[in-house]
């Protein structure tokens, strides 16, 4: 049983209601959400300290711009809030961010995480061509009905951990029937819990206790979608023939790392002077290989970028969204991520107190590669 | 002149200072053979080793990756080697899932006494090359 505030409008309303609640009493100092720009589909992450602002938030719209986790790191890079903040984000955008915070670049303190169960959003290409508000009444009946929207990013059709880690309330969205007229918000952890203990809120809001919904019906449907997601992609990536029919058509941009919330470097390997590729360069390989890619090194690139992150990859599909020329890297990051992370029984994001793998090591283990 | 069927691999080695890289010299001086397959880089520590090292060697047509450092609990540095093992074997994974030869890349634990050792280690992992063949990535055009 959980604790849950309950707010008698619909959740878009209410959640919105709550922010700036939170807001108008000093709760909180700032609120981090998702803003509609115009009357499309646009919206933005937003940083907001005036309540008047609050209006046109979308906190659970069906979208990722750009992975929370990396933005907040962004502003807590060197050092916590000094106001308390709430923070509304999807679950992967959360467990980025803990990693983020393990690997040294972010602070957890005075944010407060509101996170949900979450359906999945869209491609970023459906806001371009405008068909995410037509998608949407459509989205909302599936994830009443527990199902899986069409027309999601191959990431979040895939994928498996849709409930929040780590967070300090959670709304309930997947199989919730009643999101048209109440906001129920659980209460998570302590920090949750001394704000539901306050005066103001207490008065406002009514409080009762709760069960969590079961999902293992929806989490059923993600396991088979991400096992047929799997099987059609794991026969094109075998060897170096498919890898190269794969990646082959990168056209090199780097926009994968730039959204990718795990590659945090300032200064990328594949952007410093040792990945340029001088005319020396290429006359020494002409002379060895008799033909060229321009530019190269595509593969080393994405295996490179592989083997560096693939122990932290949350999945959320940022990558694949950016790509210009449609390489599945989403899922190819995510089956080989998830292969990795399975050696040391790791879920990225899970746990802050869990070291990520390959910064820590255990004295007695896998012996059998060391020959 | 060599035979063409006379294939000699060319093995990037990476051997630590402290252990790997005084066993192999200890290999030398104590006349032990070794194959010339061998294109040793000396560097302070086998956790020196981003795994890119290794990758780019393979995608550059090295025929083999071997990686060399002081056996566990014996490192320089303490625990060095310790995440070298947990990168290789993050790499070597990535490797088996995507379908590339994971033969081609090796892991030895080579104590600064241990000059038999290299030569040994040296030996067995040039004939397991020798048995695989050339690495098609050294005339692979779209890498």
């Amino acid at each position: 049983m959980t604790k849950v505030l309950t707010i008698n409008q619909s959740v878009e309303m209410g959640i919105r209601e709550f922010l700036k609640f939170l807001l108008d009493k000093s709760k909180v100092k700032g609120v981090f959400t998702l803003k509609k720009l115009n009357k499309g589909g646009d919206v933005a992450y937003s940083l907001i300290t005036r309540s008047d602002e609050l209006k046109d938030t979308v906190p659970f719209f069906p979208l990722m711009p750009i992975n929370a986790g990396k933005l907040l790191s962004r502003f807590t890079m060197n050092g916590a809030t000094s106001e308390p903040v709430a923070v509304v984000l999807k679950p992967c955008e959360l467990r980025a961010f803990i990693e983020l915070v393990k690997l040294e670049q972010g602070f957890l303190e005075n944010i407060m995480f509101i996170s949900a169960t979450c359906g999945g959003v869209y491609p970023l290409n459906m806001v371009h061509d405008g068909t995410i508000d037509k998608n949407l009444s459509q989205y909302w009946t599936a994830i009443k009905k527990e199902e899986i929207p069409p027309n999601l990013r191959p990431a979040c059709k895939a994928c498996t951990e849709f409930i929040p880690y780590n967070t300090d309330m959670t709304i309930n969205l997947v199989g919730n029937k009643t999101l048209d007229s109440q906001c129920e918000i659980f209460i998570e952890s302590k920090k949750g819990e001394e704000l539901a203990k306050d005066k103001d809120i207490k008065k406002k809001y009514s409080e009762k206790e709760s069960k969590k919904k079961n999902l293992d019906n929806f989490r059923g449907k993600r396991e088979a979608e991400k096992k047929k997601i799997f099987d059609e992609i794991t026969p094109k990536l075998t060897g170096m023939d498919g890898l190269i029919n794969i990646f082959g058509k990168c056209i090199g941009c780097h926009g994968c790392s730039k959204v990718c919330p795990i590659c945090y470097c300032k200064l990328c390997e594949f952007e410093s002077s040792d990945s340029e590729y001088g005319p020396s360069h290429y006359e020494s390989e002409l002379r060895r290989r008799g033909a060229v890619r321009v530019p190269p090194n595509t593969l080393y690139y994405h295996l490179g970028r592989l083997s560096h992150i693939a122990i932290s990859c949350v999945g959320c599909g940022s990558c694949e969204d950016v790509c210009p020329v449609d390489i599945p890297l989403s899922i190819i990051f995510k089956k080989i991520g998830e292969s990795v992370q399975h050696m040391f029984e790791y879920i990225p994001g899970k746990s802050i107190t869990e070291k990520i793998p390959l910064t820590t090591f255990k004295e007695k283990e896998l012996t059998e590669i060391e020959k | 002149m060599k035979k063409d069927d006379d294939f000699m691999p060319k093995i990037l080695t990476f051997l630590c200072n402290w252990c790997s890289y005084a066993g192999a010299d200890l290999a030398g001086t104590s006349r032990l053979k070794y194959p010339t397959s061998i294109i040793p880089i000396r560097v302070m520590c086998s956790s020196r080793v981003d795994p890119l090292f290794i990758l780019k060697g393979y995608l550059n047509g090295a025929d083999g990756v071997l990686l060399t450092g002081c056996h566990p609990g014996d490192c320089h540095y303490q625990s060095g080697n310790y995440h070298t093992r947990r990168r290789f074997a993050v790499l070597k994974k990535i490797f088996e899932n995507l379908g590339l030869e994971h033969e081609r890349l090796r892991l030895s634990w080579i104590s600064a006494s241990e000059g038999q050792k290299y030569a040994k280690i040296t030996t067995e992992f040039t004939q397991k090359i020798k048995e695989l063949g050339k690495n098609s990535t050294g005339t692979e055009i779209f890498l």
